[in-house]
C-alpha cells in the first residue's frame, strides 16, 4: 500500500468482499535518497501515514516492511548504471520484478496469506493451467505494461481488485466511503525522483558531475556541446540548445565516446528491435514468429509487429510499420488483444 | 494477547493510576499558585520529588522531573558538554550501543565539534572498566554510558565505572531508563553524577521521567519562562505523570526483589526453552542481564517475519530499533556486538515483566519453535545452510 488512493481502494474493496486482509507498505528509500529535506519526517513516505489510517478503518493490521538495502541494489543501482550506459531505465518495472511482487509475495507466505493484491490497474485471468495478465478495464490507466515481468506463480498468487473498474469509478468510491486518500493527485514521477530531475539525482547519487562533451550529427560532425550525455533521453528536442536549419532530436548516445547524436526526425524511426530479458505470459515459448501488438513504452500506442522468439530470454520485432524513438533499456511489451503475451528489456 | 515487549512501555499499575486520578480530578491545582489548592498540589509535587529521590538514595533536590527519559538524557549531555567546553574540555565517552536519545545528542555535539570517544561494548554486550580508564583524557568532559541496554539487557558495570570517573575527576552519566525500578540502584554509593530515568518503564504513565543531578554539579536552564523545577525547566508540572511515576516507582522497588527473581524464572526458562532450536544464539551476556530480558537470534530466518508470526499468534514481541514509520532497521545494538547485519536484521526481543504469566511463557515456548520452523521450511537461505551442512 502505497497510501495513495488506488491501493487505498483496494484494499477497501476486498475488506467489502469479505477478505481478511493485511495491509503491507514497503518502506524502499529515504527522504535524503530523494532529495527531499531528511528532517521532515524519519521516511521518505507520509504516505506511509495514509496507508495505515485507510488499514485503520478498514481494521486491518498494517505493516512497514523496510526493503531499502533491496530497493538500492534492484532499483536504484541499475537506474544509475543505465542511464550512465546511455540508455533509459524504467525504474518501475525493475521495482516490481524485484522488489515489490517479491516481497510482498513473500511477506504473503510469512503471514500464511493466500494472495497478494495491490492497486493496479490489470486483471489476471486463468486459462487452463496458466495464468494470464490482462489490460485494466480503463483503457486511460491500464498499467499491464509495468507488470509484465510477474511469473506465473507470482500471478497465480495476485488479484488487481481495480482491475474492472475505472479511475473515475475508484475515485468516486473512495470519496463515497470517506477514503482521506480519495482526493491526492496521481504519482506522476519516479517516486525517488520527486521532482523529475534524474540528472540532479544522478549526480547526487554518484557524486560525479556530468562531464560534458559534443553533439555530432550522423555523419560525426560536431554541432556543439551538451551538458552530458546522461542529461538526454532518445527523441527529445527541446533544450538542446543547437541551432540549426532543420528540428534537430537526439537520435543515438555514446557514452564510451561521450557524444550526443542528434538528427532530423526521420532518424528516429526505427522498424525494427531486439529485447531481452524476456517472460512469458501467455504461452511457454514463441514456436513460430507470430502477429502481435508491440508497445515500446507506457505512453506509447501498441502497434503491430512479427515477432520471434530469438533465444531463451529473447526476441526479435519487426514492426509494420518504422517506431519513433526505440529506447535502449525501456520494455517492450508484446499483446494478444487485451491479453499480455509477455516482454522484454529493448537492447 | 501476551504482552511480552516492556522495555518498549508498560501498563500502568493500579497503584499508579490511583495516584494520578486525583491530579486530575479534584485536586487540579497549579503547585506556582499561592491559594490553598495549588499548595495541595505542591505538596504532591513535593512528596513525589522525596519518593523518587528516596528510591534512588538520592536528595529531592538533586531530582528534576522531565517529560521522559529521551529529556532527561538530551539535557544532561548537551549541557555538561557545553559545560566543560567553557573549561576548554571537548571530549566525551560513551559506547557504541547507548539509546538514540544518547547517541543523537552526541552526533550533534560531534558537529559542533567535540570529539567523542565510543568504548567497544565487546561481543558480550559489556563495557570493560579499563578500556573507560584508558579512553579518559584531561579534556575529558563526561563519561556517559547506559546502566542496562534496551535491546540486549546487558548490565554495565556502573559502580566501577563511576569509580574511575570520580578517581579521574571527570563527570559521569548514566541512562538508567531500562534499569530505574528493575534494578537497585543508589546513585552516592555507585558514584552517579547525574542518571535518566522514564516513568513509563516501571508501570508508571507515559511523558514523564526524571534527571538526577548530584549537588554541585552545576546544570543549566533546560527551559526558560518561570520557576518551576527550581528554575532550570519552566513549564506547568505535570503532576498526574510525576505522581503516577513515583507511586509506580516506590511499588516496583518495595517488590523489587520479588519480582526480579519470578521475572528471571521466565527469561530463564525462555532462554532455555528458545536455545534448543537448532542454529540459535542468545545475545548478549547470559549473567549480567536485565531480569526481563530475552534476545534471540534464528539462523536462516528474518526477524521482520518471525515478528509478524508471533502478532499473529497473539504475541507482541520486537526485535531491533524500529522508526516512525514502524519498519525495521539494522540494530545499532547487535552491530556494536560485531553481529553482521543479515543477522543484526533478525533478532527476537522479549521484555518480560511481573505481571506476565506463566502460562504465557508455556505458550510462548511452544508457539516460536513452531513459528521458527515453519519459517524456516520456506527460508531459501536456511535451505542453503542446510546444504552447506551448517544446520
Amino acid at each position: 500500500m502505497s497510501g495513495g488512493v488506488d491501493s487505498s481502494a483496494a484494499a477497501l474493496l476486498l475488506r467489502e468482499q469479505g477478505w481478511k486482509v493485511v495491509g503491507v507498505t514497503l518502506h524502499l528509500y529515504d527522504n535524503e535518497t530523494a532529495g527531499l529535506e531528511p528532517g521532515r519526517t524519519c521516511c521518505s513516505l507520509d504516505d506511509v501515514e495514509d496507508a495505515r489510517r485507510t488499514c485503520w478503518r478498514l481494521d486491518c493490521p498494517h505493516y512497514t516492511l523496510n526493503r531499502k538495502d533491496l530497493f538500492l541494489r534492484e532499483v536504484i543501482a541499475p537506474f544509475v548504471t543505465t542511464y550512465e550506459e546511455g540508455r533509459t531505465p524504467n525504474p518501475c518495472i525493475d521495482c516490481n520484478r524485484s522488489v515489490k511482487f517479491p516481497a510482498l509475495y513473500q511477506t504473503m507466505e510469512t503471514l500464511g496469506g493466500s494472495v497478494i493484491a495491490t492497486g493496479h490497474y490489470a486483471q489476471v485471468e486463468r486459462s487452463g493451467d496458466r495464468y494470464l495478465l490482462k489490460k485494466g478495464k480503463d483503457a486511460a490507466k491500464d498499467q499491464s505494461y509495468m507488470l509484465y515481468t510477474l511469473t506465473q506463480t507470482q500471478l497465480a498468487h495476485t488479484v488487481f481488485p481495480l482491475g474492472g473498474l475505472t479511475k473515475d469509478e475508484v475515485r468516486a468510491l473512495a470519496q463515497e466511503r470517506g477514503l482521506t486518500s480519495a482526493a491526492k493527485p496521481d504519482s506522476q514521477d519516479i517516486c525517488f525522483v520527486p521532482d523529475g530531475d534524474y540528472a540532479s539525482f544522478l549526480q547526487r547519487h554518484t557524486g560525479r558531475t556530468p562531464e560534458p562533451g559534443p553533439f555530432v550529427d550522423p555523419e560525426g560532425q560536431v554541432l556543439g556541446t551538451h551538458r552530458g550525455q546522461l542529461c538526454y533521453t532518445i527523441g527529445q528536442r527541446r533544450g538542446l540548445g543547437v541551432s540549426a536549419p532543420h528540428r534537430l532530436y537526439v537520435c543515438d548516445k555514446d557514452p564510451a565516446a561521450n557524444t550526443v547524436t542528434l538528427a532530423e526526425e526521420s532518424h528516429l524511426y526505427r522498424r525494427e528491435l531486439d529485447a531481452v530479458r524476456l517472460n512469458l505470459t501467455a504461452l511457454e515459448r514463441l514456436d513460430q514468429p507470430l502477429r502481435l501488438n508491440a508497445k515500446i513504452r507506457y505512453h506509447h500506442r501498441e502497434q503491430p509487429a512479427w515477432v520471434e522468439q530469438t533465444g531463451p530470454d529473447s526476441v526479435h520485432v519487426t514492426f509494420d510499420q518504422p517506431q519513433r524513438a526505440v529506447a535502449p533499456g525501456q520494455s517492450l511489451v508484446l499483446y494478444d488483444g487485451d491479453y499480455v503475451v509477455g516482454g522484454g528489456v529493448i537492447v | 494477547m501476551i504482552y511480552f515487549d516492556n522495555a518498549a512501555t508498560t501498563s500502568v499499575s493500579k497503584t499508579a493510576l490511583e495516584a494520578m486520578l486525583p491530579c486530575l480530578t479534584e485536586n487540579y491545582g497549579n503547585p506556582s499558585s499561592l491559594h490553598l489548592m495549588g499548595q495541595e498540589s505542591n505538596q504532591a509535587l513535593d512528596e513525589a520529588r522525596l519518593t523518587v529521590a528516596k528510591c534512588l538514595n538520592a536528595r529531592p533536590d538533586e531530582i528534576y522531573f522531565t517529560s521522559g527519559g529521551s529529556e532527561a538524557d538530551n539535557w544532561a549531555i548537551t549541557q555538561l558538554a557545553e559545560l566543560g567546553a567553557k573549561k576548554g574540555k571537548k571530549h566525551l565517552i560513551s559506547t557504541t550501543f547507548e539509546h538514540h536519545a544518547v547517541l543523537h545528542t552526541l552526533k550533534r555535539l560531534e558537529k559542533a565539534g567535540y570529539e567523542v570517544t565510543y568504548l567497544d561494548v565487546h561481543e558480550d554486550g559489556l563495557v570493560r572498566p579499563e578500556e573507560l580508564k584508558a579512553a579518559i583524557r584531561p579534556d575529558t568532559a563526561l563519561v556517559t554510558i547506559m546502566y542496562a541496554n534496551n535491546e540486549i539487557g546487558t548490565i554495565q558495570p556502573i559502580t566501577e565505572l563511576g569509580a574511575i570517573c570520580h578517581e579521574k575527576g571527570v563527570l559521569f552519566h548514566t541512562d538508567a531508563v531500562q534499569a530505574v525500578g528493575h534494578l537497585p540502584i543508589d546513585v552516592k554509593a555507585q558514584n552517579i553524577d547525574l542518571l535518566s530515568l522514564s516513568g513509563h518503564k516501571f508501570h508508571g504513565p507515559k511523558g514523564v521521567g526524571a534527571l538526577y543531578c548530584r549537588r554541585g554539579v552545576r546544570l543549566t536552564n533546560f527551559i526558560e519562562g518561570g520557576a518551576q523545577e527550581r528554575n532550570r525547566r519552566a513549564g506547568t508540572e505535570n503532576m498526574p505523570g510525576i505522581c503516577g511515576m513515583a507511586a509506580a516507582l516506590q511499588e516496583a522497588v518495595d517488590h523489587m526483589e520479588e519480582n526480579a527473581q519470578r521475572v528471571a524464572s521466565y527469561r530463564d526458562q525462555l532462554i532455555e526453552g528458545l536455545s534448543k532450536i537448532p542454529c540459535s544464539r542468545l545475545n548478549g551476556d547470559a549473567k549480567q542481564r536485565l531480569p526481563g530480558n530475552v534476545n534471540m537470534c534464528f539462523e536462516g530466518i528474518e526477524g521482520e517475519s518471525l515478528l509478524l508470526r508471533l502478532d499473529l499468534a497473539g504475541i507482541c514481541a520486537s526485535s531491533g530499533s524500529a522508526c516512525t514509520s514502524g519498519s525495521l532497521d539494522p540494530s545499532h545494538v547487535l552491530l556494536a556486538i560485531g553481529l553482521p547485519k543479515e543477522v543484526a536484521h533478525g533478532s527476537l526481543r522479549l521484555s518480560l515483566d511481573e505481571v506476565n504469566t506463566q502460562e504465557e511463557v508455556d505458550y510462548t515456548l511452544q508457539q516460536v519453535p513452531q513459528v521458527v520452523a515453519l519459517l524456516r521450511d520456506m527460508s531459501p537461505v536456511w535451505e542453503q545452510m542446510q546444504k552447506d551442512g551448517r544446520a
